[in-house]
């Protein structure tokens, strides 16, 4: 009964297969001597070496990396906190507005996103004076808003979920609530942090749209400097620049489910 | 201080996020609001301001001009009608790719259910732009699909899907498959197999008991993955600029274009507001939906 007929199987395999073809096809093109991607032309990790002479791209990278360290942080404290506020407080004024301004960010289109916040920075800088110019902090506060929202509804799910009864202990036992929160809650919800902390740094690392709108002259992130090289047409180098990001998630994705799986089995024995 | 904080923690919880959207996200699409009622000037910021003061007298200056441009020039009802027509195209083609996928997950054993969904999560982890880009090597008139078409001596002549709107839609699917299958593989794990067992015994084929078990009960996970496919490709810039012809009309790049080439702020800023008003709609069904699916659970 629990069998699946062939053909299921067979469409669903092809789905999969559909999902990685472009993934391998970057990692083997990135291992071409050839620059055509047709021809095979010998294994090589010349676009590698090319990769790492590249100081566009090498400055680009320490710009993205910067602002993605910052603004994963920031929209981590404060994406948590609008969690804490959806979970735990079910009424104060104001709550229907906070809710819909913190799950809006995830369904609105990337271009409205950068073009309203360029010009709020804009009419800003006119008003009063800050921020003086568009770079590092435009980008940083842009992916931090996103990002927020994205760690509320990690958060939020997680911290639905856990048992409010130690937390009770606590403070029956005299704990106040900040100390409560830092001793008993946080470490229950450690590793949705972890992983709300991932995505908002993966989702700033990627971003392209906003940061296009919101950047400034010398504040080109990675992901514009790929979009104006790969605009031209396929470039050999940005399949290694793939492949090592890839490498790189990979290892991220192994660290967040060893450390998701492993707490759970801690606080159960 | 721990007084203070003691009485006002609760206070200060709720301030730090709501001021921070309230500044950075609502703030913003005010002045996106305001500025579309403006004019283009050649000034620095390049647009006339609404309200101005003359004689001691506030004079508010709206112009609608710029809806009206958008409406007169058919470019801008074109672009809406073809990222709709875009986006819902690639939404049909999603779940018709993602329900077997998704079918196959929630049927699956572990621990091979969650392999499969760790394989569908993965390449959301993955750079976006790159993976769009993968997609260009792959579709190009000498690119890896069509040697091995020609290699097998399927096709004579290159296909050419590179710059045109099938490989928007290859794009699209591509990227939001993993919204399509999320959500309907939640929906279908949940079915009660006993119902299908039921539909056997009466003698229902599969695909009958598919047809009337299994498919009415999806819908709502049918419907979620839907509008998250739908929503975000209707403002998608990245695809059509890279996959996409020239033309390839979509209004996130008659946005872009409009800011970027055309330095033409009241004009994407009216783009901006029409485009919410097409996705408002959407956005409020998945989230009825949702307060729905909430209730029962």
């Amino acid at each position: 009964m629990n069998r699946l007929p062939l053909s299921v199987k067979i469409l669903g395999g092809l789905g999969f297969l559909f999902l990685y073809i472009p993934i391998f096809s970057l990692i083997i093109y990135s291992f071409n001597e050839s620059k055509l991607v047709t021809v095979w032309g010998g294994f090589s990790t010349k676009w590698y070496g090319e990769l790492f002479r590249d100081p566009q791209i090498l400055g680009a990278a320490w710009i993205s990396l910067k602002i993605a360290l910052v603004s994963a942080t920031l929209a981590l404290v404060l994406g948590t906190l609008a969690a804490l506020v959806m979970v735990r407080y079910a009424r104060f004024r104001g709550r229907g507005l906070f809710s819909g301004m913190i799950t809006a960010p995830l369904v609105m289109p990337e271009v409205i996103t950068g073009l309203s916040l360029l010009l709020l920075f804009v009419a800003l800088q006119n008003a009063v004076g800050w921020p003086a110019g568009r770079g590092f902090t435009t980008i940083v506060i842009a992916h931090t808003t996103f990002g927020m929202a994205f760690v509320a509804v990690v958060v939020q799910s997680r911290l639905a979920d856990i048992d409010r009864s130690i937390e009770e202990a606590a403070s029956d036992l005299g704990a106040r609530p900040v100390r409560v929160f830092f001793d008993v809650t946080l470490p229950s919800i450690a590793p949705a942090l972890v992983s709300a902390w991932l995505l908002a740094f993966t989702l700033s690392l990627d971003d392209l749209v906003i940061a296009s709108f919101v950047s400034g002259p010398g504040s080109s992130t990675l992901p514009m400097v790929v979009f104006s090289k790969v605009r031209l047409g396929v470039s050999p180098d940005v399949n290694a620049l793939a492949t090592l990001m890839i490498l790189a998630v990979g290892i991220g994705i192994a660290i967040a489910t060893f450390a998701l799986t492993r707490k759970p089995r801690q606080s159960a024995s | 201080m721990r007084g203070w904080l003691a009485r006002n923690g609760r206070t200060l919880v709720i301030a730090v996020p709501m001021i921070w959207l309230l500044i950075f996200f609502l703030a913003p699409f005010l002045v996106v609001f305001k500025i579309s009622f403006a004019e283009l000037a050649r000034a620095r910021p390049p647009y006339t301001p609404l309200f101005s003061w003359e004689d001691e007298r506030l004079i508010i200056e709206l112009s609608f001009y710029n809806y009206l441009f958008l409406l007169e020039d058919s470019l801008y009802i074109l672009a809406y009608l073809s990222s709709i027509k875009i986006a819902a195209i690639s939404t049909v083609f999603a779940l018709l790719i993602g329900y077997p996928m998704a079918y196959v997950i929630a049927r699956a054993r572990e621990p091979w259910q969650s392999v499969l969904l760790m394989l569908v999560i993965l390449p959301f982890w993955t750079s976006f732009l790159l993976r769009v880009y993968a997609w260009i090597g792959l579709l190009k008139g000498n690119g890896t699909l069509n040697a091995l078409l020609q290699t097998l001596g399927i096709i004579d002549q290159p296909l050419v899907i590179l710059q045109t709107d099938a490989a928007v839609y290859i794009g699209i699917v591509y990227t939001y498959l993993p919204f399509m299958i999320l959500p309907l593989y939640a929906n279908l794990s949940k079915l009660d197999l006993s119902l299908l067992e039921a539909a056997s015994d009466l003698g229902a084929k599969p695909w009958v008991s598919f047809l009337t078990v299994t498919l009415p009960l999806s819908l709502p996970g049918i419907i979620a993955g839907c509008m998250l496919v739908f929503i975000p490709a209707i403002g998608e810039f990245v695809i059509p600029a890279l996959l996409g012809g020239p033309d390839t009309l979509m209004i996130g790049k008659v946005l872009w274009t409009e800011f970027f080439s055309n330095r033409d702020w009241p004009v994407a800023s009216a783009v901006a507001i029409a485009m919410l008003i097409v996705i408002v709609a959407p956005v409020m069904w998945l989230r009825r939906l949702e307060a729905r699916q909430g209730g029962d659970g």
